[in-house]
């Protein structure tokens, strides 16, 4: 019996004759219109390898792309994932500490910026920039029938300032800050530009037993108040509102060192 | 007639059932299905030919698929069973070229 897949026969199509091909095209079409007994052997393993192919084809198309990968390749390619995922799980960590450190940084920030409004209040408090409320006194000086004395004034609010005033004004009107200026004037005082007049009502926060003790030294303003025919009234107040405030002022000359 | 609806039947069922493959035997299929099918083409020819046995065309379809899933096999344990699988399928597409081209010798005359 020959073999059905010979490889090593000559050459048909020069070797034969014509009619040889003509039985082979008589035999097909003798297969096809009339089945014999061995056709069906042929048949079912056809139908075998019809349904492998089309399993093949399926499951090539179904699968993902690792169904024909051999286990050296799958090896490989879980190591690499292996790899990848430590990377990733690196990067995770390096990003979470660095998240870390960002909030850190804002929370310290935050703080920093409170701190530096705390400060930018209290400054502005000490620049006149800000109304402020508090414990302090009111010196009410009345003027006899001489005007007062500037210097008795200025002795006046150095007295209050060595005794921790903290914020000062003068009839409600002028804040009286550390480039406050004070001359005489016709009729009254000119305290920064501003004309006042008797009475003069000075308030003052800070600690009102201090303040008052400042005031009240022998030959202290109170004194001299009186000995230029002034006369002054203290009082102490639980609450005090200091409304009047300054312009700022932008230093021209001076620079930050 | 009987062998080209055995075929139709094969495929129909394959696309009715879609069976999933064995995870061992997922390698060696497609190898078996592309020496099966030089089995049919080697049968094919040897039908035009006048020469044609069903008995040969058993043992030869059988031993065709054994032998490949077999090569493919042992290059799987030797580690070069994609590279051997590869050598088997070129083999068996040198060897279906050769026998279709007989067969249109035959069927075409050309």
């Amino acid at each position: 019996m020959p073999d059905p897949t010979p490889d090593q026969t000559p050459d048909p199509g020069q070797a034969r004759p014509g009619s040889a091909d003509e039985a082979g095209r008589q035999r097909l079409r003798e297969a096809l219109v009339r089945p014999s007994r061995g056709q069906v052997v042929v048949g079912i393993l056809l139908a075998a390898l019809g349904f492998a192919a089309i399993t093949q084809v399926r499951t090539n198309n179904t699968d993902n792309s690792f169904a024909g990968y051999r286990e050296q390749d799958l090896v490989d390619v879980l190591s690499g994932l292996a790899v990848t995922s430590q990377q990733a799980q690196d990067q995770i960590n390096q990003l979470e500490v660095t998240r870390r450190q960002l909030e850190q940084n804002r929370a310290d920030q935050t703080a920093a910026l409170e701190a530096a409004q705390k400060q930018a209040e209290e400054l502005s408090i000490l620049a006149g920039l800000a109304p402020a409320t508090g414990p302090g006194i009111r010196v009410t000086v009345t003027e006899g029938p001489r005007p007062v004395d500037v210097d008795s004034v200025l002795d006046t609010i150095e007295e209050l300032r060595s005794a921790g005033a903290e914020a000062m004004q003068v009839n409600g009107r002028v804040r009286l800050v550390a480039q406050s200026s004070v001359e005489s004037a016709p009729g009254g005082l000119r305290i920064d530009g501003t004309l006042l007049t008797s009475p003069y009502v000075l308030d003052v926060i800070g600690d009102p037993h201090t303040l008052q003790g400042a005031l009240s030294l022998v030959d202290g303003p109170i004194a001299q108040f009186r000995d230029a025919g002034a006369t002054v009234d203290v009082q102490q107040e639980k609450a005090l509102d200091i409304t009047a405030v300054r312009k700022p002022v932008t230093p021209q000359f001076a620079q930050p060192q | 007639m009987i062998a080209a609806l055995g075929l139709l039947v094969g495929v129909v069922l394959g696309l009715i059932f879609t069976p999933d493959v064995p995870a061992g035997l997922d390698p060696y299929l497609p190898i078996a299905v592309v020496a099966a099918l030089d089995a049919v083409f080697g049968a094919l020819r040897a039908y035009l030919e006048g020469i044609f046995d069903d008995k040969v065309f058993v043992v030869s379809f059988f031993s065709n698929v054994v032998i490949a899933a077999a090569i493919v096999y042992l290059g799987d344990k030797l580690g070069v069973g994609g590279q051997l699988s590869t050598g088997v399928i070129v083999v068996l597409g040198i060897r279906i070229f050769s026998n279709v081209a007989q067969i249109r010798r035959y069927v075409f005359h050309a």
